[in-house]
């Protein structure tokens, strides 16, 4: 890829990915409320919210959260400019795993019992999430001989799903956890009530919640960058068919979201490192296999 | 220009109601009345709230409960007493340990009466308070800049 | 260069001693300071000097070597005699069937076997270099930090202890000598005489309190280093019988030239491979160095970070080059690699701060067995800076969860709630131990990257694949433990400031390490380009550019985002105002952060815990299969790799 595309693309990232994902966002709720025979908010609500908590008054249990959650905020930016500028892709996995860790750190700062129980949950979540993501570069690498990801675009004729469709079901797997989706009790989630209060966001207060919130938008778009990487090809026409691909894996995480209320953090565990196991391991081996 | 009146979250605090306002509340959000589609979302945290609604009446137990819930919401911030009991007492007012309404312990806004209160007028309060809001963040705006 | 080489092993052994016979406690102190201090520049000037002369591998004899011959052979036999002698003391006589074995076989067959051509026996080169470096100066700290924290622990902490300090201080100077000689021994005669000093000292020094728990474990570690030993052994009479040579590099170089096609020749590897991993404390072998947290934590800290467990890894880095793609690489790298989940995921499960930090020690040194396995420049790269940073780091994390103890009274994470506000040097000391062994820009990252690479490009399709999800599961129960411990330290505080109880001296050696490690992290770029370069050179013959120039530059820009943003975002909202407001529990807290009010109408103060997975992970429940699983990996590959050279 040119130098220029890829200085844009990150660009296009830092300013667009956050009104992408609200947007998809509203329509998420929609749909949701639609699916759930309500009419539902507008679908700039979340933006709404977003500028509310800005507006809000701001209080604190422990001021070191605010830092740490900016700091969040900047690493996720970071890793998202390491994606879309097309550099290395496990190397956007570990930024992403290291900027998790300023959210948690951020989370138990204050003493509180329900962010605190968030956070280990978070934890397992992460847990849960990372082998499937580092795995992902992996299957890329063993796909196209490179963990870079500007090469891997340039340097596919064809869109790698091909390849790896046991690390695709893997990967939008842990998507319901990673866009907090499915397990009821999970570590902090959009919905109404849940377990543990707010989980990990719970003593964020106005601004600081609505800089957790961006951060969530720009990792958002980094995973559903990657899963765009997996139909993309050097045929610049496959850009669309990426686009039809998020689009329908978004669509299929709110509708596991609503059809699958009750799940808990202990099965997600299992059902996580299962299918990772399962669908990556199985075509990590395949693919071994076919390289000699 | 704010943008608080159209994304008021709640947060619903049960006093020593009979329960029966408590259902009512819950009913706004069940798809027949979606108080979603005004913003609404019924949030369980203090910090990220900005309607704290009360039913049942306060008592000698819950009092320090309430006040110190309001003082972790931030502002600005309106409270809605939902059902005679939050309003007054209603029933219970002569018991021993009711102090009354939620107006001894915290400034309230909005009175909702009925008991139970119907659906319909939790709704029409809880839009009433959102116009407040305006008012309210207007005026935290200009001693902000005092 | 010889003369060096020889002043630096042998000084040690003769300064160890001064501590033992001064027992003024203020006199023994400062020949400690001193004879450390003579250590860390001897062997700094050793390699610095070996370093401006060009860095050219050097072999050479060391001067007498027929009288050190002689010395290696009689101390070979004293410690048979002496480890004989306790095992009979204490009931354990298989103990000594091993020491015997492994001692008189090699012996005889070296006085009245073949005659063995004459060799160099001593090789000064890059790993040399970078070992030398490590044991001199992490070794010197720990002796420094040792003379302070012994003192507090006999006068304040364990008067019910006898008072054998002496003794103590004069081992851990054994210690270095033994590990000095190790490095450089080219001859595995006389390496193997190191090799059973090092076995020896350390149970001796995890032996150090008397207590059943203590001989238990000392005798533990004892016997599986001399299962190692015996394994060292076989090599030697393999060598000396087949192949006329007991120099180390004689057989690496025949194993490579044979490749997999003549399995006799892996023989000697694979034993070497096995002793390797007993020393460096690898699944089944794990026992010896969990009980060692019994002893005193510097001699925790010496065996976990600069001596012990490194000589196991160094021995494997030496032969990784003979390992790459067969049978016994397969093994190193599946016990390694293994060995990383199923610690990573015990260390998960503990609670108390030296457990932790000896499962994960456990689990680092199985990526880096795993990385040696693999045996490809990448990984020898990766392997080789998993060493040094896990070095540092280790040492600085053991002598501050030490100082902790001393101070707050418990090593348990949990009791270190909101240690950053209470004691801030030493949390920020923690802070920076822990974030050097898995943070993004540091040592563990880069060593994962360029392990995960060179795993995928495995010849063996079965190996890969399983190394790659190891490597996968294990980052990601690593990266729990560490940041649950984070975590903790950042909390809010709890517990009333104290007096802090750490000397002097403790500080001194552990804002050294810290200086260390952040020196280490900023010359990151220079260290690959000048050491870790001419290393794989002479190891493999090629020089290739591990990683590219962009990750370089994507790794400092993270190395910056870790330590800038934090401080710049620090420094932006400083002076933000905020109303304080107490945490939510549900509007019953008892006017702060800690109580809350009960269900009789009482405060009561909440306790956080962070969580265990002990159903899911648990010791109890995991430990015997994972030893038995590994067991499994060893004894097939062991057989494969015998049974194919008797055939």
């Amino acid at each position: 890829m040119m130098v220029q595309t890829r200085i844009l693309l990150a660009i296009l990232y830092v300013v667009v990915a956050p009104f992408v994902i609200g947007l998809l966002d509203g329509f998420d709720r929609k749909i949701s409320a639609r699916m759930q025979g309500r009419r539902g908010p507008s679908v700039f609500q979340p933006f709404y919210d977003l500028k509310k908590l800005f507006e809000k008054e701001f209080l604190t249990a422990n001021k070191m959260q605010l830092f740490l959650i900016r700091s969040y905020l900047c690493f996720i930016i970071l890793s998202g400019i390491l994606f879309f500028a097309g550099f290395d892709l496990l190397l956007v996995v570990f930024a992403l795993s290291t900027s998790a860790m300023f959210l948690i750190l951020a989370s138990t700062a204050t003493h509180s019992p329900f962010s605190s129980q968030g956070t280990s949950r978070e934890l397992v979540q992460i847990m849960a999430c990372e082998p499937m993501e580092l795995l992902v570069a992996v299957g890329f690498y063993l796909a196209t001989s490179t963990f870079t990801v500007s090469d891997i675009v340039a340097g596919s004729s064809v869109a790698n799903i091909r390849f790896l469709p046991g690390f695709f079901v893997g990967f939008v797997f842990i998507l319901t956890i990673k866009f907090r989706k499915s397990p009821f009790d999970i570590s902090t989630s959009h919905h109404a009530h849940q377990e543990v209060i707010k989980g990990v966001t719970s003593e964020m207060v106005g601004k600081e919640y609505a800089m957790v919130t961006i951060a969530e938008w720009y990792e958002n778009a980094i995973l559903l960058g990657i899963v765009g990487l997996f139909f993309i090809s050097s045929n610049p026409l496959t850009f669309i068919g990426a686009v039809i691909a998020i689009l329908a894996v978004w669509f299929l995480e709110i509708l596991i979201d609503n059809t699958s209320a009750r799940v808990k953090w202990q099965l997600m565990l299992k059902l996580a490192w299962g299918v990772t196991i399962v669908a990556a391991g199985m075509n990590l081996f395949l693919l071994e296999i076919i390289r000699g | 220009m704010a943008k608080i009146h159209k994304s008021p979250w709640l947060l619903h605090y049960d006093g020593s109601s009979c329960n029966g306002c408590d259902i009512e509340v819950l009913a706004c959000t069940t798809p027949v009345y979606d108080v979603e589609r005004f913003g609404v979302i019924n949030t369980g945290n203090p910090m990220h709230a900005d309607i704290f609604l009360i039913t049942g009446g306060i008592n000698s137990q819950n009092e320090s409960v309430v006040k110190q819930i309001y003082e972790q919401m931030p502002q600005p911030k309106v409270v809605i007493a939902v059902g005679t009991c939050a309003c007054t007492g209603g029933i219970f007012k002569e018991c021993y340990n009711i102090k009354g309404g939620a107006d001894t312990v915290i400034p309230v806004d909005i009175y909702v009466p009925g008991c139970a209160a119907r659906p319909e007028s939790i709704i029409d309060g809880v839009v009433k308070g959102v116009a407040l809001f305006k008012e309210k963040a207007e005026a935290l705006a200009a001693s902000g800049r005092a | 260069m010889e003369t060096l080489v020889t002043a630096l092993i042998c000084f040690p052994f003769l300064w160890a001693i001064l501590p033992a016979v001064i027992h003024n406690s203020k006199r023994r102190a400062f020949t400690v300071y001193l004879g450390c201090a003579i250590v860390m520049v001897l062997s700094v000037f050793t390699a610095v000097q070996w370093f401006l002369a060009g860095g050219q591998t050097l072999d050479f004899r060391l001067p007498f070597q027929r009288i050190f011959g002689e010395v290696f052979m009689w101390g070979d036999i004293f410690l048979m005699c002496f480890i004989t002698y306790l095992s009979y003391k204490h009931n354990r006589l298989i103990i000594a069937i091993l020491t015997i074995i492994s001692t008189v076989v090699p012996t005889v067959l070296e006085k009245f076997g073949p005659k063995l051509g004459y060799t160099s026996t001593m090789r000064f080169d890059w790993l040399t270099f970078i070992m030398v470096l490590i044991i001199g100066v992490v070794g010197s700290l720990i002796g420094i930090y040792a003379v302070g924290y012994m003192h507090g622990f006999h006068i304040h902490h364990h008067k019910e202890v006898q008072d054998r300090r002496s003794f103590f201080l004069s081992m851990i100077f054994v210690f270095f000598g033994a590990m000095f000689g190790l490095v450089t021994s080219a001859n595995l005669l006389g390496l193997y005489f190191f090799w059973e000093i090092t076995s020896v000292t350390s149970f001796l020094l995890i032996g150090y309190t008397r207590t059943d728990e203590a001989i238990n474990n000392s005798f533990k570690a004892l016997w599986m280093n001399l299962l190692g030993g015996c394994g060292l052994a076989v090599a030697i009479s393999v060598g000396i019988v087949y192949f006329h040579t007991a120099n180390l590099y004689d057989l690496i170089a025949a194993a490579e030239k044979s490749g997999a096609s003549d399995i006799i020749c892996l023989l000697p590897i694979a034993m070497l491979a096995f002793a390797a991993l007993t020393k460096s404390a690898q699944f089944p072998f794990s026992g010896w160095l969990l009980g060692a947290m019994v002893a005193p934590t510097p001699s925790s800290a010496l065996l976990h970070s600069a001596t012990m467990v490194k000589a196991g890894v160094y021995m494997l880095i030496r032969l990784s080059p003979a390992m790459a793609d067969n049978y016994v690489g397969n093994m190193v790298a599946l016990i390694g690699g293994f060995t990383f989940v199923a610690a990573s995921c015990f260390a998960i499960t503990v609670s108390d701060g030296k457990k932790v930090l000896a499962y994960s020690t456990i689990s680092n040194l199985g990526l880096i067995v795993a990385c040696t396995g693999c045996g490809y420049e990448e990984t020898i790269w990766a392997a080789v800076f998993l060493v040094i940073f896990h070095a540092v780091s280790k040492s600085m994390l053991f002598q501050c969860v030490g100082a902790i103890e001393t101070t707050i009274g418990s090593r348990d994470v949990e009791q270190m709630q909101g240690l950053m506000s209470i004691f801030p040097k030493l949390a920020f000391i923690l802070m920076v131990g822990i974030a050097g062994m898995f943070l993004a820009p540091f040592g563990m990252l880069i060593s994962k990257w360029a392990a995960l690479k060179a795993f995928i490009d495995t010849s063996s399709v079965y190996v890969s694949t399983l190394m790659v999800l190891f490597i996968c599961f294990g980052s990601a129960t690593t990266m729990f433990y560490w940041t649950k411990w984070m975590s903790k330290i950042l909390g809010a505080a709890k517990r009333e400031k104290s007096r802090d109880l750490t000397k002097k001296n403790e500080y001194i050696s552990m804002f050294f390490h810290a200086f260390m490690m952040i020196a280490l992290i900023l010359g990151f770029p220079w260290l690959s380009e000048h050491v870790l370069k001419p290393l794989s050179n002479d190891m493999f013959g090629t020089v290739k550019q591990v990683i590219s120039y962009e990750n370089m530059v994507i790794m400092i820009v993270l190395l910056c985002g870790v330590f800038v943003i934090p401080f710049v975002n620090y420094l932006m909202t400083k002076g933000q105002k905020g109303k304080q407001v107490i945490t939510y529990m549900g509007g019953a807290n008892v006017g702060d952060n800690f109580n809350f009010v009960s269900s009789t109408g009482d405060p009561k103060e909440m306790e956080i815990s962070n969580f265990y997975m002990e159903e899911a992970f648990g010791e109890k429940k995991l430990f015997t299969p994972a030893i038995m699983i590994s067991s499994f990996i060893l004894i097939v590959y062991l057989i494969i790799v015998v049974g194919g050279a008797l055939q």
